[in-house]
């Protein structure tokens, strides 16, 4: 009953099916790219909805018990290696079949044109490396990447340096002083790694101290 | 206020949504209290609506942020706005807490909250605009498509649970929310509310 369960996408966007249908939706949602698209443009609509409700002040305490937990889970987690390795080939494999799993949804398409990475990232085949931590960089098949680094500011004098690394040479890619999104001025070839490290400010041609972060060579 | 903040934070207030949710798919807690600062209020005042119940519309609002820290990097494959990201996420949590306690949901038209204050004035005024635009949408909606949509959305009823209770095919229902769905899409785009948070 394929047209009946391609009628079901505005109730799933609306968390509306019953659990048996939302199953079967999901399992036609892996299949079919029109229902996917439809899905993403109703969605906002229905996240539209959420901003119709009265806005209301939840309780500060609120806001603390939900970072002490995020903290709490993070240093149980950030140990583990499966934190620190590439989500690219979740992304390129298992990315939809991660998020129809979950149930949240199949999300296509980005609006924002103005955030580096998200421009970056709406390239086909554009893929998402870890900097260990300290955030992460997008790269596109073209080369043109992206960084979002999470740091903290740098010290008085000091400038963080992005590194386009290949082939034993270092190639200066940006300076940043702390936390920020932008895109890097060097493109990321294959086979490349992307380094921050701490420098002089106003940077500086070859790096002199080791990184304080890389990703893996971008496949 | 502002110099009571560490300077990361105040740099942070720039960065758009999906540079926050970036940031904290690298477990970065800044950037995770800051998306919290954008979408607190109107995540409560959402869970608030559907779950009537301010410990139970706190749950929803904590489960959906966690939510958020736990799988930020599954968003960054998908590709999609933030805000829509997160509002699902709030969403989702609340209804299945509403069917799970089996909260009384015959009258959820009724009874909204008091809007309470906004964290600033620029905040409050945004979020005011937003709602007028919203609720102007759906006043030109056709009743009995707004009905579907309220009852199942503030209400977390699913279609067939509205079927019954308005005592019309599933399939009138399904309409229903499908044609209202998609208008109100229309509707918010010529409004203008699309694009990033403001």
């Amino acid at each position: 009953m394929p047209a009946d369960t391609h009628a079901n996408v505005a109730a799933y966007a609306l968390d509306a099916l019953d659990a048996q249908d939302e199953r079967e939706f999901e399992q036609h949602l892996a299949s079919c790219e029109r229902c996917r698209d439809e899905l993403a443009a109703l969605r906002e609509a229905a996240a539209g909805l959420a901003y119709g409700a009265a806005d209301a002040a939840p309780p500060p305490e609120l806001k603390l018990r939900i970072l002490d937990q995020a903290r709490a889970e993070r240093t149980n987690v950030s140990s583990l290696p499966a934190r620190r390795r590439s989500w690219a080939p979740l992304a390129a494999a298992a990315g939809l079949a991660a998020a129809v799993a979950l149930g949240i949804g199949v999300w296509a398409g980005t609006r924002s044109t103005s955030d580096p990475l998200a421009s970056v990232l709406a390239k086909p085949g554009a893929k998402l490396v870890q900097l260990q931590g300290h955030g992460v960089v997008a790269v596109a098949p073209d080369g043109t990447a992206a960084v979002a680094l999470s740091l903290p500011r740098a010290p008085a004098g000091k400038t963080y340096e992005a590194w386009v690394m290949r082939k034993g040479t270092a190639r200066p890619a940006g300076i940043f002083s702390g936390s920020t999104v932008a895109k890097l001025q060097r493109s990321v070839p294959r086979g490349a790694v992307v380094a921050v490290t701490l420098e002089p400010a106003g940077g500086v041609d070859q790096p002199t101290t080791k990184p304080l972060a890389a990703t893996e060579a971008v496949s | 206020m502002l110099t009571a903040q560490p300077p990361s934070a105040r740099d942070l207030a720039r960065l758009s949504d999906e540079a926050l949710l970036s940031l904290v798919a690298s477990s970065d807690e800044d950037a995770l209290a800051a998306l919290y600062d954008r979408f607190g209020g109107v995540a409560y005042g959402l869970a608030l609506r559907i779950l009537r119940d301010e410990a139970l519309a706190q749950d929803a609002v904590q489960d959906a942020f966690l939510g958020v820290w736990r799988t930020a990097d599954r968003f960054l494959a998908e590709r999609a706005k933030a805000s829509t990201w997160i509002l699902t996420l709030v969403h989702r949590r609340a209804v299945d807490l509403v069917r799970r306690e089996h909260v009384r949901r015959s009258e959820p038209l009724e009874g909204a909250p008091e809007p309470a204050a906004a964290t600033s004035v620029e905040d409050e005024a945004s979020l005011g605009f937003r709602r007028r635009v919203v609720q102007e949408a759906l006043s030109q909606l056709p009743p009995e498509q707004r009905q579907a949509l309220e009852l199942g959305y503030y209400g977390g009823l699913t279609q067939s649970e509205l079927a019954e209770r308005l005592d019309q095919p599933l399939g009138t229902i399904k309409s229903r929310m499908f044609t209202g769905l998609s208008r109100l899409r229309d509707l918010l785009d010529q409004a203008g509310l699309e694009g990033s948070y403001p």
